[in-house]
């Protein structure tokens, strides 16, 4: 290596060893003979050169353009169908209704009853609303919602029984519900049932509130005067009530009402319930284990073929179709180990959908640990850590902002899947919150396809307003972990 | 920092392997206590591959196998039962680039000190600031000890990573290029900060360095390595590393044995 470094001033004498910085000699031809283009043909060239490049250019712009036109398209046809004009005609009115209570249940004849929301009243006072208006039913009612027995027993079975769980008089323990009073159902409804639901109770049998026509916002925009005349025709004809009301579906009531037969109080409270805890127990469950395989595969084995075949075999899981995992799910989580999970519960579908995700979670969180500089891992060695002190309290730190990203693309992906979890056996028609790990679930997808599939423009409508949830809900689950993933990248640099 | 042999460690036809190329081969050094010994030799010759075998970071490349023996107070490092996070905690090493941890000054220097199980407050205090005391950069860190050490100069980051290192009191300090990614005030205090640390504070250090200039302003011994080449049959070339002369610096530089040495620090080749 010695001659050729005291070469590195040009030498005159020789100049075909001349390389490396050092002056060319005039009279070398450097192409060796080979004729370049002289310099018109060369402009004539470049202006061809100049125009492939900018016909790719417009290509590329052009593509640009269809991804957001179809982006615009598909975020017009959900806001669409998401607010519009509605027809909606009541039995009774609200109002008459709170006047009702204000009057004959709190003595106060000074409130005006268009300044009291009926979601507002106690769970006695709509008890004693549905007793006005559908006393005939309050027996139905309470068997809908507090019954344990099955339905054919119920009015022959003392109280004791059929109501177990529900709190009621214990003198009436062991009467039929036929033995009680009209006062004495009324009591056991205004104690045992939510007010919330309640208040859809009376919502739906009391007020009866009904959508007769709904239309999208363009129609609502553009064609008034059909509207209007839908209206008249409508309060002309058999639905002299009917009137017309801007309607936003997406509303404080879409939030907190669970999911109803009527649309016009169908809310998603179950699906959103059951949306966070499913995503908050498959993160629990695949975060930990995702991190924790990527964590072996990547500093403690060995890299040999077994670990390279495995590593592969974990990134072509990734992208096994959804819906395999929902018959696996099926057959281990919901029947095999029924015992633990009791069959279609929440747990099963964290479960399935931990599987899922546990894929990218692994390759993402591998990646991240490979990003780590070797210098972290030496310094750590260097002061005598051992491995795991090393991982723990060097890698992991520097590897997660790069671990949280890949969780952020494992729940983005796992809070819209909507086959694996009809495979499971999701519930379509859930109003009774979850309530833990073991109760049965609904989540936001499954309810918008439910939805979307049924026919009337009112339940679209809904679908629209439940897909705006479920985006918002994204976005703002991207943003914190976004957020997570800057505040540890600013714990790490200065 | 206890004298118990002659030497602080002593290399016995130690062979380093990357797979199936040899990359040093058979170095005999016997490393004095509380000295500076540079390591010198052109690129490639394998001085970093020699020091990192000397606490066992060879150990973290799957690939590096190293034969021989290191001598280190009576026990052989490659021997059985030897675990070399022991090896590394008393000798230490410091990297050719700064290599803070993303995390504040005191966290840095605390590192150690905390994997020993220290966990007293004031403890870790107490060994941060002597520490940064002993690394010259107590005066101009003490405000800010919250501060990212990634936050620092790249000299006060190597002065942190010295702090670091000797933290947890190691017998030998290893240091690779210490000062070559460093401007020439850095390079000063550093060589400063490393007379200290072996005349004040007792320690043994070991230097690789490309600069000769500081190979004989700080060291008490310098070990000059260089390449040696072999023809293998397909026309390609084996090289691999020897250690040429190992002497008190002042008469390796002076009157060397070696006219290979004597080209090297004549600046013919390197
Ligand atoms: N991790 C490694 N894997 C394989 N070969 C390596 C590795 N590290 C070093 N080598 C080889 O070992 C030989 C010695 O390298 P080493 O880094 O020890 O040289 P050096 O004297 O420190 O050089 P420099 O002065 O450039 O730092 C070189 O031929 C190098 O290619
Ligand atoms: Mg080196």
């Amino acid at each position: 290596m010695n001659t050729d470094n005291t070469q590195n001033t040009p030498n005159p004498e020789n100049p075909e060893q001349a390389e490396d910085g050092a002056p060319r000699v005039e009279n070398v031809n450097p192409t060796g003979g080979v004729a370049l283009p002289d310099l018109e043909s060369f402009r004539k060239r470049l202006v061809n050169r100049q125009r492939r490049g900018s016909i790719w250019a417009r290509f590329m712009s052009l593509s640009l353009v269809v991804a957001i036109v179809a982006l615009l398209a598909l975020a017009y046809n959900i806001v669409d169908a998401a607010f519009g004009y509605v027809l909606t005609e009541n039995v009774i009115e609200p109002t008459e209704v709170v006047e009702f209570v204000l009057t004959d249940v709190r003595n106060d004849t000074t409130t005006d009853p268009a300044t009291v929301d009926l979601a507002t009243l106690g769970a006695s006072e709509l008890a004693a609303v549905l007793r006005e208006y559908q006393e005939p039913r309050l027996r139905v009612y309470i068997r809908d919602f507090l019954s344990v027995v099955p339905d054919d027993e119920f009015t022959q079975a003392p109280i004791r029984e059929s109501l177990a769980g529900s709190s009621f008089r214990g003198q009436f323990a062991d009467l039929t519900i036929n033995d009680l009073d009209a006062a004495e159902w009324t009591l056991i409804l205004g104690n045992n049932i939510p007010q919330d639901r309640l208040v859809g109770l009376v919502r739906t049998e009391v007020i009866g509130e009904r959508i007769l026509e709904t239309w999208s916002l363009t129609e609502s925009v553009t064609g008034f005067a059909e509207i209007d005349e839908a209206r008249v025709a409508a309060v002309e004809g058999q639905n002299p009530n009917a009137r017309l009301e801007f309607r936003s579906w997406l509303n404080i009531n879409f939030l907190i009402s669970p999911m109803s037969t009527n649309p016009a109080i169908a809310g998603i409270r179950t699906a959103l319930l059951g949306t966070l805890w499913v995503m908050i127990i498959t993160v629990g469950f695949s975060f930990p284990l995702g991190v924790g395989a990527a964590l072996y595969l990547q500093e403690y084995a060995d890299d040999n073929w077994l670990t390279r075949v495995i590593s592969t075999n974990i990134r072509n899981l990734a992208g096994v179709p959804s819906i395999i995992y929902g018959l696996l799910g099926l057959s281990v989580f919901v029947i095999a180990l029924e015992g633990i999970t009791t069959g279609r519960s929440i747990l099963s579908a964290s479960l399935t959908l931990g599987l899922l995700i546990l894929p990218v979670m692994i390759v993402n969180s591998q990646e991240a640990l490979r990003a780590v500089p070797p210098s972290v891992r030496e310094g750590s060695y260097g002061l005598g850590a051992t491995r795991w002190q090393t991982i723990w309290r060097s890698v992991l730190p520097a590897a997660m902002p790069g671990i949280l990203t890949g969780t952020i693309l494992g729940m983005s992906r796992a809070i819209g899947e909507t086959a694996p979890l009809l495979a499971l056996g999701a519930s379509t028609f859930l109003v009774v919150d979850p309530s833990g790990p073991f109760s049965r679930f609904t989540v936001l997808p499954i309810q918008i396809y439910q939805w979307t599939s049924r026919p009337s423009d009112q339940w679209r409508s809904l679908a629209s307003a439940a897909i705006i949830v479920l985006i918002i809900l994204l976005l703002s689950l991207n943003a914190a972990a976004i957020y997570m993933r800057q505040r540890f990248r600013r714990k790490l640099q200065p | 920092m206890t004298q118990n042999g002659a030497y602080a460690i002593e290399l016995k036809d130690v062979s380093v392997y990357y797979g199936d190329n040899l990359a040093v081969d058979k170095v005999n050094l016997k490393i004095q206590n509380q000295k500076i010994t540079a390591f010198i030799g052109p690129s490639g010759c394998g001085k970093s591959t020699v020091l990192r075998a000397l606490n066992r970071m060879n150990d973290l490349i799957s690939s590096a196998r190293v034969e021989g023996e290191v001598i280190f107070r009576e026990q052989n490092l490659y021997g059985p039962n030897i675990d070399p996070v022991e090896v590394r905690r008393r000798i230490g090493m410091v990297f050719q680039k700064p290599n803070p941890f993303p995390k504040s000054i005191f966290d840095n220097v605390a590192y150690g000190p905390r994997l020993l199980g220290i966990r007293n407050r004031h403890d870790l205090s107490d060994i941060v600031e002597s520490s940064l005391k002993g690394a010259y950069l107590w005066d101009e860190v003490r405000q800010d000890l919250k501060k990212s050490g990634l936050a620092l100069s790249g000299g006060q980051q190597q002065r942190l990573c010295i702090a670091r290192t000797i933290a947890v009191e190691p017998e030998i300090i290893l240091m690779d290029e210490p000062a070559s990614a460093l401007d020439p005030i850095s390079t000063q205090a550093i060589e400063e900060l490393m007379k200290d640390l072996v005349q004040n504070q007792k320690f043994t250090i070991i230097i690789v360095t490309h600069n000769m200039q500081q190979a004989q302003r700080v060291s008490d011994y310098t070990a000059f390595y260089s390449i040696r080449k072999a023809e293998e049959t397909e026309g390609k070339e084996r090289r691999w590393g020897v250690l040429v002369e190992f002497e008190p610096t002042r008469q390796l530089f002076e009157s060397p044995k070696s006219e290979e040495t004597e080209r090297y620090i004549g600046g013919e080749f390197g």
